[in-house]
């Protein structure tokens, strides 16, 4: 069925060109030289005073890079891309390292104000608890700028810092735990990122400790030329929880840039993390011109018992999206989640997904993605659910639905699904009539339409998917999209 | 990969060619034809056998199974035919016309030609098609990709077949069997085509008997349904073989007509059987059906991409696996829609049941939709026999095995009552017990 009118306004007022985030932030900057080289990466650890193993381990990494070939499989087109006419540092001049607020450069804070994402952390008032109170690590261009509420988190045990200061403050953490979940050799993007990763957050969760506050961190791209690496690591030790909370901008540019990051979560036994997105990197305009190419992978390691990884992603921004939230269940009763919702418009191409790998008993995975096309934007969901031989009674629940407007997008579904397993149960959906027979039964039965029943029950589930954003990013999503999900096509 | 380098042929693919330099002058065809053949053993020269690099054979890897690749089969003289079919009569029951390929060549003399002239049916000999002036015409239907590693051996190394066309308005009274008969150890390859004309109307049969060793079965079917026609056609790949059966369908179809197919598989060994349907008029249907039976270690790959290039037809792929022992169980489909193929309607599913904790099952359904006006879902499940439903039938008094059994009939009956031919359903649903009974 058609889309209705309402839908179409809806995604057009979301439309590329009004594009919110799109000023550039005049501030001086210091750029390393161009070029993908030894030298470029000697220089980066040096300016980051990082520990010799460090150094080793980028290099290595190159060397590998410069052995390994860009994949093609993925449904989305560029022009190649020219690593060494990339400058892989670039900061804030009056950055010197780790600052308190008060010191921040005032264009800075200017700059994350007019983004919406207050640094000031939040006076206590008198004896009143302020509610929703988030910490944030800013991340512009290569450097973390600030992060907040940094000595409180601390009284709980709770390390929010960047990678490079967690580098030099525990490097033996992040020694074991960095790679362990997306190896130097992963993929090109994952080895391109272990090269020349600038900066990121660093999140150890200790023993049996919920995070008193929501962690989160701003990434801005401002420089030209530049390429945005970072790399976030988040440790959850037994019995603890954390949400994070990730968002994205660029300025709006004529040229492509390249954000390639890598992302590592890991969960031990009854741990839970939540990680949130709302990616709106500059799309391109109107003509395709410009935006952020975004190279990510994205993976959690549910290595305890009980241990539970929920991704939620709002994709609506970047010219290309290359991401698939991944987990692995190795843990027995683990648990992995995937919400998404992915806005494609203009001529935006999203190749985007989830992998739910499943080698616990009992393990168990939910996978709900929402695709929506709208101009002349290719949206893919490309995903895999696997059971192997041990993951007896794994049981995964996949639906993703995609809507067009317009007849000159496109949507496509790519599901693999690998049960080696009998006692593995997969079911995969992707029609909102089939979703479930009851549910249609139980609103038709009540005197609503076949297709009142469907919209009832598809925005319902839209719901969920939001639902599942902590409430500042809730409101966010629900500006970006608030898309009846009429007319779902498979 | 890096296509510039040259590839290590593996020994399959070192037989392989010489098997054509031993073969390439007996083999019938043009000149044109030749130079067919030429470009397809280059291209396996070139990219060897299709391998789990190649996307479309991630699951079956051809090039891993084939260990080595003997001679092409000679012909099966005329009195072991009659002996393999009598022994092995498929279709016993059912009244039909039968047209016999042995080892993959046409055998006139053991086929009901003249009958089959009576109601508007011509047979013709595709080596004789081949040898002919236009003969490449007939190798260059099948739409298949250009790099589809089976379809470049059977056009490399194509011994014979049939060319079957039902004239304009034809209704042939019975169902017409095209029945393989193999007695090597090799390969047998063969290509054949089958023609509805306008409103015409064919039920066909496809079935292969007889023993062979080790080798490869190829065998590539194009179906021409022309406007307002009807095809059903049942292709049976059952009893036991050390041969890789490699089965390629390519169907087009015009306005207003309907195909419908149903690929039966018991016993596989290494079966692959894609399926390739492109809608040329608007307002067609196709069903295509799959029901999959393997236990061992043996592999079964139903792949299928429907190609929705014009607007307002309609297709639905049901498939149904059974796995048990360490078999694999692979389904591909796609379905692609066409920027103007509104009112696209498309509905695939594919169910597995695995019997035993080592079978395997990959299921990949897939859609690419470039249409906005368009219906189209798809589904995929996968898991083992409900304990509540065992339960429910031990309760009764029905012994496990039996209740298995029920169970498993009952959910293969799901593609084979829906397929819909009913002469053959009974048969079908027989071949299933015995497959239960006797893996």
């Amino acid at each position: 069925m058609p889309a209705v009118q309402e839908t179409i306004e809806q995604v057009k007022a979301i439309d590329v060109d009004q594009y919110k985030y799109g000023f550039v932030t005049d501030i001086e900057s210091e750029k390393g030289a161009k070029g993908l080289s030894e030298e470029t990466i000697r220089f980066l650890s040096a300016k980051k005073n990082e520990p010799e193993w460090m150094t080793e381990w980028r290099l290595d990494a190159l060397r590998r890079f410069q052995q390994m070939e860009e994949p093609d499989w993925a449904r989305v087109s560029y022009p190649k891309i020219d690593f060494d006419d990339l400058y892989y540092w670039a900061a804030p001049k009056s950055v010197e390292g780790p600052k308190s607020l008060d010191e921040v450069d005032p264009e800075l804070l200017a700059t994350y104000e007019k983004l919406g994402i207050p640094l000031a952390e939040q006076e206590m008032l008198a004896g009143v608890e302020p509610k929703n109170r988030v910490a944030v690590d800013a991340v512009f261009d290569s450097v973390s700028v600030v992060t907040t509420f940094k000595e409180e988190l601390k009284k709980a045990g709770v390390i929010f810092c960047s990678i490079s200061e967690a580098l030099r403050e525990y490097p033996d953490l992040v020694k074991k735990y960095l790679g362990s979940v997306v190896p130097v050799t992963d993929n090109y993007y994952a080895t391109l990122n272990s090269a020349v990763f600038s900066d990121g957050s660093f999140v150890y969760i200790p023993e049996g400790v919920r995070c008193p506050m929501e962690l989160s961190t701003y990434f801005r791209i401002n420089e030209q030329n530049t390429g945005q690496f970072e790399r976030t690591l988040i440790i959850a030790e037994k019995g603890s929880y954390v949400s994070y909370l990730e968002g994205c901008t660029a300025p709006q540019r004529d040229e492509n840039q390249l954000h390639a990051a890598v992302v590592e979560l890991v969960a031990l036994d009854d741990a839970e993390i939540k990680y949130s997105t709302v990616q709106n990197w500059f799309p391109g305009d109107k003509e395709g011109k410009g935006g952020i190419y975004n190279f990510v992978t994205k993976r959690g390691d549910c290595r305890g018992k009980n241990s539970k990884i929920s991704w939620t992603q709002v994709e609506t921004g970047s010219a290309i999206t290359w991401k698939y939230p991944s987990c692995i269940l190795r843990g027995e009763n683990s648990r992995g989640e995937f919400y998404s919702i992915a806005v494609s418009n203009g001529y935006q191409q999203v190749d985007s997904g989830t992998k739910m790998i499943h080698l616990g008993k009992n393990s168990s995975s939910r996978i709900i993605s929402k695709g929506i096309s709208a101009g002349r934007s290719q949206n893919t969901y490309r995903g895999l659910v696997s059971a192997h031989r041990k993951a007896s009674n794994a049981r995964n629940f996949t639906q993703c639905d995609s809507l067009l407007i317009g007849q000159d997008c496109g949507a496509h579904t790519v599901p693999y699904i690998e049960s080696k397993n009998a006692s593995a149960q997969f079911e995969h959906e992707a029609t909102t009539s089939k979703i479930s027979d009851d549910q249609m039964f139980y609103c038709l039965q009540r005197g609503l339409s076949e297709e009142e029943a469907v919209a009832l029950i598809v925005n319902g589930f839209v719901k969920d998917v939001i639902q599942q954003l902590p409430m500042e990013f809730a409101v966010e999503a629900q500006k970006l999209i608030s898309i009846s999900l009429e007319g779902s096509v498979g | 990969m890096n296509a510039s380098v040259p590839i290590k042929h593996t020994q399959a693919e070192s037989d392989l060619f010489d098997r054509y330099e031993t073969a390439k002058d007996n083999l019938p065809g043009s000149v044109t034809v030749n130079a067919l053949r030429e470009a397809a053993i280059a291209q396996i020269r070139d990219k060897g056998l299709p391998h789990r690099r190649v996307e479309e054979y991630k699951y079956s890897d051809l090039r891993a199974f084939l260990k080595s690749a003997g001679p092409l089969a000679g012909n099966v003289d005329a009195a072991s035919a009659r002996s393999v079919l009598a022994a092995a009569d498929t279709f016993a029951d059912l009244d039909r016309y039968r047209i016999v390929l042995s080892n993959g060549t046409y055998a006139a003399e053991l086929s009901d030609t003249d009958a089959l002239a009576k109601e508007g049916v011509t047979v013709t000999d595709l080596g004789d098609v081949l040898t002919a002036e236009d003969g490449a015409r007939v190798l260059s239907y099948p739409k298949t990709g250009p790099t589809d590693g089976i379809v470049a051996l059977n056009t490399a190394f194509v011994q014979g077949g049939m060319v079957l066309e039902v004239k304009d308005g034809a209704e042939v009274s019975k169902p017409v069997e095209l029945v393989h008969v193999a007695e090597f150890a090799g390969a047998q390859v063969t290509r054949n085509r089958i023609v509805v004309g306008k409103g015409a109307k064919l039920r066909l049969l496809e079935s292969f008997v007889g023993d062979t060793g080790e080798g490869e079965i190829n065998a590539v079917f194009d179906y021409d349904v022309a406007d307002n026609a009807v095809l059903a056609a049942t292709r049976l790949i059952v009893g036991r073989t050390e041969a890789a059966r490699l089965l390629t369908t390519t169907a087009r179809l015009g306005a207003e007509s309907e195909l419908r197919t149903l690929g039966f598989i018991a016993g596989p060994r290494f079966t692959r059987n894609q399926q390739f349907v492109d809608f040329t008029g608007e307002n067609s249907e196709a069903k295509v059906y799959g029901v999959t039976m393997a236990g061992g270690r043996d592999l079964a790959d139903q792949t299928l991409i429907v190609d929705h290039a014009v607007p307002h037809c309609n297709s639905r792929e049901f498939f149904k696996t059974v796995l048990d022992g360490e078999a694999r169980g692979v389904y591909q489909g796609r379905i692609n829609v066409a920027q103007h193929a509104q009112k696209t309607d498309g509905e695939m599913m594919t169910q597995a049941l695995l019997l035993s904790e080592e079978a395997e099952m990959a299921n990949k359904p897939e859609l690419e939709i470039f249409a906005d006006d368009v219906i189209c879902a798809h589904g995929a499940t996968s898991g083992q026999i409900d304990e509540d439903l065992l339960f429910y039938l031990r309760a009764r008094g029905i012994p496990e095995d039996e209740a298995k059994t029920l169970l498993v009939l009952a959910f293969l009956s799901e593609a084979i009552e829906e397929y819909g031919e009913d002469d053959v359903t009974e048969g079908l649903e027989a071949r299933v017990r015995d497959w239960l009974a006797g893996h």
